[in-house]
């Protein structure tokens, strides 16, 4: 896979294609919108060939998994703020996932007449709700963790996940283990109330969903928070001593983290009309953790390959192999074991991940030398192909887990 | 408040949990001054110093900085005013460069990209060595080079008083010495200085007062020189008989 990557020929063509994508300046945006939104049409129908994997994914399954696949993308773009960004190991993510769909559960239409609700809303006036109980519930988690730091840290979120299914699990007001079901579906000018097809949903909701979250995402990164959020991950003594509201900063973060799950959890409830604890299991959590890491810890571009490959990697593999199974397992097991094994390979050979985060050179770096200078920092010359954005941007904004010079000295 | 010192403790505690590891301690530093505080391990002296960068703030007493009392400030505050820290072992940002690292000091002032290639080229004249490897990533650096690296990133911050927690810790004596000339030069600059050490005899030399923390509380006070002679100093601090 190093081999491939470093290939010169391919190389160059991935450079190419990323000067060519930022020359777009913001209305690659849009052309990424118009992609997302066309491609899901031709691979529906059955028309891309199967040399480009998408063309196994067709029909009715195929659209459910792409469904999948971009409430993923939320989530990895979500919890790569909070562990690639900010540097807090997270490893309750999907926590928020879940309030962010039973609070839709409990403000619509949902279950059966007795069942318990906070108010009974038109899906589209539960979504904000969602958005704030997520959002909440990262200060909820935030606050009390703010002295906890790496495997204290991980140990509490963990437990947070966990926290969070047993009550769905054991309140009356959410069923119970039984679940919710019956939520409703929301509308949409055009196409009317959307069905349980996923591609409208894919197309109404997930990709402006995940377009606006990247360009949130991107901005923050961009701005004083993210060179914050860097210095914060570096090393939070010198941070703080450098004047880096640390606490402020790490609630902010774990709220931006968990507002694009909150977003999902709300898209996950109305498409899929049913939810009971036993949707987010604790591997969930993990999982979307193995999307980031393999995508690249801090790169954007990475959560969204990460949470693609992490969902649709095994459906892929298991319809090229032509059964029901990956590998001999059944889709979750194998799901686990595709992952543990692209998960070590992607550590040797490119420890920051697929798409590992460039450090957007600081100008003061004359623009030849830069390349230089991260050669010679490390044994690995390897620059990434990431496309990475330089916007000229003064002294901000850097991204430091480069496999070139991360890694070993940490 | 025209004549009230720059720096104030006033009966200041510090607690973590239950115990008290600060009790009670008066300290002051004027302008212009380079005032150290020498104490053995586990004296208070960087809990003293987290307390005035309010990174663990004081559970009792008064901070007063230019006459106001600081200990309602949030750290990040307390660094806008200009009270910068170099803490204790060297935190650098491993995967920053040199450069970067100096420019992470300047970045809670809004500084005009010229001006702040004319600051780095200042600090790089207070340590060329730092020059010679700008563009190295932090975690690279050998421990003076990082200690040199700390220092030169709080003087970018533009310090009104700057405290370092024992600058020269686990250092050559070379290095040493480059760390209290260049501390000595930027009190020449007209920085004031609160210098936290264990190596008394280079601290009072440089420092026109001092005082002697033992078990959080300040047992001695005095002019520097004064100290360097005095009995309990020599024997406790400079090893002699
Ligand atoms: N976070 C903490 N929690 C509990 N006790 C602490 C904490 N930090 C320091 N202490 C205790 O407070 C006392 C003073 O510690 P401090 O670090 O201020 O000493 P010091 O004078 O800086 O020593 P050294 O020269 O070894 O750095 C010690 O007894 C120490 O064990
Ligand atoms: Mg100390």
């Amino acid at each position: 896979m190093a081999a491939v990557l470093k290939n010169p020929g391919i190389k160059r063509f991935s450079d190419n294609v990323a000067k060519f994508w930022f020359a777009m300046g913001p209305f690659r945006y849009l052309v990424a919108a118009g992609l997302m939104i066309l491609v899901p049409v031709i691979m529906e129908r059955g028309y891309l060939p199967e040399w480009t994997l998408l063309g196994y994914l067709d029909g009715l399954y195929g659209t459910n998994i792409l469904f999948t696949t971009g409430v993923w993308i939320l989530l990895a773009l979500g919890l790569n703020v909070v562990v690639g960004m900010a540097g807090l190991l997270d490893l309750g993510y999907v926590a928020f996932l879940m309030l962010g769909a039973y609070t839709t559960a409990l403000f619509t239409e949902s279950g059966s007449a007795e069942q318990f609700h906070f108010a009974i809303l038109n899906p589209w006036l539960a979504l904000p709700i969602a958005l704030v109980v997520a959002m909440l519930a990262g200060v909820l988690l935030g606050v009390p963790t703010l002295r906890l730091r790496g495997d204290y840290l991980a140990i509490v979120t963990l437990g947070f996940h966990e926290i969070v299914r047993q009550t769905m699990n054991n309140l009356e007001v959410t069923n119970g283990s039984r679940g919710i079901f019956g939520i409703p579906h929301p509308s949409v000018p055009v196409t009317g109330e959307l069905g349980l097809d996923g591609t409208p949903y894919w197309q109404w909701l997930l990709v402006p969903a995940i377009i606006l979250a990247v360009i949130m995402i991107k901005h923050l990164e961009n701005s004083r928070v993210g060179r914050y959020w860097t210095a914060l991950r570096e090393d939070e003594v010198a941070a703080a001593a450098m004047g880096v509201p640390v606490t402020k900063m790490k609630v902010l973060a774990f709220v931006i983290g968990a507002s694009t799950s909150g977003v999902a959890g709300w898209i996950y409830a109305v498409k899929l009309n049913y939810i009971s604890p036993n949707n987010f299991p604790l591997l969930q959590s993990i999982l979307v953790l193995c999307a980031v890491v393999i995508g690249g810890l801090g790169s954007i571009a990475g959560a969204v390959l990460g949470a693609a490959l992490v969902i649709m990697l095994p459906e892929i593999v298991r319809e090229a192999s032509g059964g029901a199974e990956v590998f001999g397992f059944d889709i979750e097991t194998g799901r686990i074991a595709v992952f543990g094994v692209l998960l070590i390979i992607v550590m040797i050979f490119r420890p920051g991940g697929l798409l590992a985060a460039k450090r957007r050179r600081v100008e003061l770096m004359e623009a030849g030398a830069a390349d230089m200078v991260i050669s010679e920092a490390g044994p690995d010359p390897d620059e990434t192909a990431a496309p990475v954005g330089q916007e000229p941007v003064v002294t901000e904004g850097d991204d430091v887990r480069a496999p070139s010079e991360g890694g070993e000295e940490r | 408040m025209a004549n009230a010192p720059l720096l104030e403790l006033r009966d200041v505690h510090v607690h973590y949990g239950v115990i008290e590891a600060v009790r009670g301690i008066n300290l002051t530093v004027n302008e212009g001054e380079v005032v150290t505080l020498i104490g053995g391990n586990g004296a208070g002296k960087t809990t003293t110093l987290r307390a005035i960068s309010m990174v663990h703030g004081p559970s009792h007493g008064q901070i007063l900085f230019r006459g106001e009392d600081i200990t309602t400030l949030q750290s990040h505050k307390v660094v806008q005013k200009g009270i910068i820290q170099v803490p204790e072992g060297r935190h650098i940002f491993p995967n920053m460069s040199v450069a970067e690292n100096l420019e992470m000091g300047a970045f809670q002032r809004t500084v005009a990209r010229k001006q702040l290639d004319q600051e780095l080229d200042h600090i790089f004249g207070l340590f060329p060595r730092l020059k010679e490897r700008r563009k190295q990533m932090g975690g690279t650096l050998s421990g003076g080079e990082q200690q040199m690296l700390a220092i030169g990133r709080a003087l970018m911050a533009k310090p009104v008083i700057l405290m370092l927690d024992e600058p020269s810790m686990g250092l050559a004596p070379q290095v040493v010495e480059l760390v209290f000339e260049v501390i000595a030069q930027v009190n020449a600059d007209g920085v004031p200085i609160l210098l936290i050490e264990q190596n008394a005899q280079m601290a009072l030399q440089a420092a026109k007062r001092g005082y002697v923390i033992e078990t959080g509380e300040i047992v001695l006070e005095d002019e520097a020189r004064s100290l360097l002679g005095n009995d309990r100093v020599r024997k406790a601090y400079l090893g002699e008989e």
